[in-house]
């Protein structure tokens, strides 16, 4: 499917660009205050990429889940959600009630294999 | 080893050995599956584990390859997802090293691997309690702790990989749901204040939009314009007090 040569050699050097993060905190500790408007930052950009990524998958995934109805997986979030606020902030709640909606949901749909 | 190194040591693996792994798991599971979905080997779902071990690069990973997003694109998201972990490391590390006593900088450099939102925030709150004072204990417990969610992580990416084939039709899509409202129930319940839902609901709208234009860029762009807007608003905010 995929160049499985070109992946490997993506793979090592995102990992390294992920280490890198990593490397710098423990060569720069005790050197830079972490509370600086430049950490803020770089945190708020992780945060939108990563709510970009999410809300990516979820309106337009590929693969296995581009065979979905959109609405199920909406109304799927909401159920995980709201079970989980109202399972006070467990975890495993909001999962099992929002993939036993979506496959519930998928199962009436019927139509799709 | 010690007594005392290998109490704390095993310390932190049972308190890994709970809610932490299980949570984690849950999201590796999702991930597993994931993989399978998208044609990667077990090898390569364990190296992306191992080397990247962090969850959102994986995913920016394995959606962008898939998009065909240019690698310089890919790399850049993969790296940005995982910039907090500078201010992480940044604060973590101090609390278990000494001067130049003791451990050596590789050592350090190692551990720093481990650091995952998961094993940074039990260690911060664990290393104030009184069991965990001194540097020694501290180390061990970390390292007890990491390797339970890095093993956990491991095995149920293995297990979402190959459950993936095995299940009927309609519990497959259950399985490739799970980690997207694994990390949506996450963000939105972090999303406390008015800057981290301005990130939020940022990035997802100009990840969208972006995403029928250039979606090779899309990620990038949600992170820098809905990252920096939700900034700036935190800093207005922060002036304002």
């Amino acid at each position: 499917m995929h160049n499985a040569t070109e992946l490997w050699v993506l793979l090592f050097v995102c990992s390294a660009a992920t280490y890198l993060w990593r490397g710098l905190g423990v060569l720069l500790s005790g050197r830079i205050n972490p509370q600086s408007a430049m950490f803020e930052w770089v945190s708020c950009v992780a945060y939108a990429l990563v709510a970009g990524l999410i809300a990516r998958i979820i309106v337009a995934p590929s693969g296995l889940l581009a065979q979905t109805d959109l609405m199920d997986r909406l109304l799927a979030c909401a159920v995980a959600f709201v079970a989980y606020r109202l399972a006070r902030r467990n975890m495993f709640v909001g999962l099992v009630c929002g993939v036993a909606f979506f496959i519930g949901a998928a199962y009436v749909r019927g139509g799709i294999q | 080893m010690t007594h005392g190194v290998r109490t704390a040591f095993r310390t932190g693996a049972r308190e890994a050995l709970g809610v932490p792994a299980a949570v984690l798991g849950a999201g590796f599971l999702g991930y597993g599956s994931l993989a399978a979905d998208a044609g990667y080997s077990i090898w390569m779902t364990l190296a992306a584990t191992f080397a990247i071990w962090a969850l959102p690069g994986q995913l920016v990973l394995m959606e962008m390859q898939a998009g065909g997003a240019a690698a310089v694109a890919t790399v850049l998201a993969v790296s940005l997802s995982a910039a907090r972990f500078f201010p992480m490391t940044l604060t973590l590390l101090p609390l278990m090293r000494d001067g130049s006593r003791g451990r050596r900088l590789w050592q350090f450099l190692l551990a720093a691997q481990l650091v995952s939102m998961t094993t940074w925030a039990v260690a911060m709150r664990r290393f104030n309690e009184t069991d965990l004072k001194d540097i020694d204990s501290r180390w061990h417990y970390f390292l007890g702790f990491s390797a339970v969610c890095i093993g956990s992580a491991a095995l149920f990416a293995v297990i979402g990989q190959l459950l993936l084939g095995a299940l009927p039709p309609l519990a497959r899509f259950g399985l490739a749901m799970l980690t997207p409202l694994y990390f949506f129930v996450m963000l939105v319940g972090e999303a406390r204040n008015r800057s981290s839902i301005t990130a939020l609901v940022c990035g997802a709208a100009i990840a969208l939009g972006l995403h029928a234009v250039a979606p090779g860029w899309s990620l990038l762009g949600a992170g820098f314009i809905g990252g920096t807007a939700a900034w700036l608003l935190q800093r207005r905010h922060a002036q304002r007090d």
